[in-house]
């Protein structure tokens, strides 16, 4: 376990290098100059914006402007702010805990869908039950997050009245009273998220169950007598899991994805919505930073699947 | 599943002259079995068709501004309402979805144009180049995709507006981008397939005749391993479609004068409670056209790919 894990980790270690490159390339090929501005202002001599650049070593060969920002960026110093005027990395470290929050109490509520319901209906396929839920899995995916998000705001929050639609992090509130708000206003974001991606995953497990359900060494713990009830919750399910697994750290880059869109939609204080803000507001370091921690959270996950998956399946140790 | 439903009148004329069924028509009849695949290609045709020629037949301006009639539902002389300048929404809708489903396609073609190529090029040639091509489509698949999306239009959308016009500019970048990212699936798909195909007799035949590497790609792997990429190309139809309202809905997308879908959808979010008909239609024709396009790549699957029917 101990070598899989270092080897696994030596793969990781690449794959963000590669990731800071494409990153650094974007930022080196995009048109416009810091210091443009600079050179136009009448007021400040050609000789001190010189001076600057050659201190700032924008002249400096490529190569060597990649790996000074590739050092910053991991020593966690990211620059700072102009627009919020903080520090870059107390800004995304303040909005890191709310974005993980919500994109981990979805994935818990696309897990309690995908499940039971992806279970059920390979247990039976093409029953009616499979049918329907097969077609609401399409309907589920098809449907945009920002859609959803807004036919939840006008259902919950303009018909009915239940749901408050801004996210509000000054609830004036203590004990069960703030848990309450909190919860409340963090119903629709992770309904929203969790409601796309267990759609999607009802229809992994589902294909997965099948592909396990007829093999042989099912059919003889049904020989052998064993309840229709355990052969699929001890047998197959068991196996089934294994490549949802791996699925499901795939579709992690599109979870973020999702979760930009949503707390875009609902306002929630997390990292999408401060990425957001910083694009439309030409604040460059933040949009950096924003993305290098996506990047970050998308490889690490990558890991801990790959991880989950050595755990679940021993064969692989062993390749 | 297939001897459980009753065979249809053309399952059983092709039956009786099995002979000269080409693949193509073998296809077609499977297709047709998927009842939902069926329902979806006519929607999606008649949305086409609607995108096409709609604004031919309804000579409404999409920016005929009037402020006497704002936010009016839908009615008579505006059938899916007005927005807050009394715009025809209907009009910005026809108007609206040729983007829309244009970007669709054109970001799929690229994605697919980019995936062929390097899965035929990792799948024909082993040893480093294709390692060096499965890492390069391993690390794109580990890029968060819409923040790089993001950022990619953020630095980028000045300078092709100017170059291309807004118009123009901001398409090519949206294709290019969506299609940059979305090309690893199909390129992963093409090198499995090759990995099959090209061991197979009849490849090894042509070999034997002479035929040089490109000749064999072209005319023996290739065609063979087409099923499973229109499937995925299919998928992407959808995926871009979303990706493109994603982004006018965040407002990194089309200029509010170029109302596609997703941009409709986000001039309207300000109303919602006021106007709640401005939302519902974009929003629901983007999902419709995912919808129905899902369904169709459902079928073709079915279709294309026999080992998957149950």
């Amino acid at each position: 376990m101990g070598h899989y894990f270092l080897r696994r980790l030596l793969i990781a270690v690449p794959s963000l290098l590669g990731i800071s490159v494409v990153l650094f390339t974007v930022l080196a090929l995009a048109p416009g100059d810091p210091f443009g501005e600079m050179l136009l202002n009448p007021n400040i001599p050609p000789e001190v914006a010189q001076r600057l650049r050659v201190q700032f070593g924008l002249d400096d060969p490529v190569w060597q402007r990649y790996f000074r920002w590739l050092l910053a960026m991991f020593r966690g110093d990211w620059g700072f702010s102009f627009i919020s005027r903080v520090d870059v990395d107390t800004l995304v470290w303040q909005r890191v805990p709310v974005t993980l929050a919500v994109i981990g109490a979805s994935q818990i509520m696309a897990l309690l869908i995908a499940l039971p319901v992806g279970i059920y209906s390979a247990a039976r396929p093409y029953s009616w039950f499979d049918r329907i839920a097969s077609t609401l899995a399409f309907v589920g995916f098809s449907l945009p997050t920002f859609f959803t998000g807004l036919l939840l705001i006008l259902l919950f929050s303009i018909k009915l009245d239940w749901l408050p639609f801004v996210f509000r992090t000054d609830i004036a509130a203590t004990g069960w009273q703030w848990w309450w708000e909190h919860i409340k206003q963090a119903i629709m974001p992770v309904m929203v998220l969790g409601l796309s991606q267990g759609a999607s995953w009802t229809r992994y497990v589902r294909s997965a169950m099948l592909d396990v359900i007829r093999l042989d060494y099912v059919t003889t713990a049904r020989s052998k007598g064993l309840r229709e009830y355990a052969v699929i919750m001890k047998h197959v399910v068991r196996n089934a899991l294994i490549p949802v697994v791996t699925l499901v750290a795939l579709t992690m880059p599109q979870v973020f994805g999702g979760a930009i869109v949503t707390e875009q939609i609902f306002r929630v204080p997390g990292i999408g919505a401060l990425l957001i803000d910083a694009i439309l507001r030409n604040d460059t370091p933040v949009v950096m930073a924003v993305t290098f921690v996506l990047s970050c959270l998308v490889v690490l996950f990558n890991l801990i699947a790959d991880l989950l998956y050595g755990w679940l399946d021993p064969r692989i140790t062993y390749r | 599943m297939a001897g459980s439903i009753p065979a249809s009148p053309i399952a059983s004329a092709s039956a009786a002259s099995r002979r000269n069924v080409s693949p193509a028509a073998e296809a077609w009849r499977r297709f047709l079995r998927h009842r939902l695949a069926v329902a979806g290609l006519i929607v999606l045709a008649i949305m086409v068709l609607m995108v096409a020629f709609g604004p031919l037949l309804w000579k409404v301006a999409i920016n005929d501004i009037d402020f006497t009639s704002r936010l009016h539902t839908p009615n008579a002389t505006h059938p899916f309402g007005t927005d807050d300048l009394g715009q025809d929404i209907f009009a910005r809708m026809l108007y609206g979805g040729r983007i829309s489903l244009a970007v669709g396609l054109a970001a799929m073609l690229m994605a697919m144009l980019v995936g062929v190529t390097i899965g035929a090029i990792a799948g024909i040639s082993r040893g480093v180049v294709d390692t060096a091509l499965m890492w390069l489509t391993d690390l794109f698949l580990s890029l968060p995709q819409l923040p790089l999306l993001l950022i990619l239009i953020y630095l980028f959308r000045d300078a092709l507006k100017q170059a291309f016009g807004p118009e123009v500019g901001v398409f090519l970048l949206i294709v290019l981008v969506i299609g940059g990212f979305r090309w690893m699936p199909v390129a992963r798909l093409v090198r499995a397939q090759f990995f099959s195909l090209r061991e197979k007799e009849f490849v090894e035949a042509a070999r034997a005749l002479g035929a040089s590497v490109p000749r064999q790609v072209v005319r023996h792997i290739l065609p063979n391993s087409l099923g499973p990429v229109i499937v995925a190309a299919t998928v992407d139809v959808a995926a871009a479609i979303i990706a493109e309202s994603t982004l006018s809905f965040l407002g990194l997308g089309f200029p509010p004068d170029i109302p596609s879908w997703g941009r409709i959808l986000n001039d309207s979010k300000e109303y919602l409670d006021i106007a709640p008909h401005w939302a519902l239609f974009p929003g629901t024709a983007i999902f419709l056209a995912v919808l129905c396009i899902s369904f169709v790549g459902d079928g073709l699957r079915d279709a294309l790919d026999p080992r998957r029917v149950l």
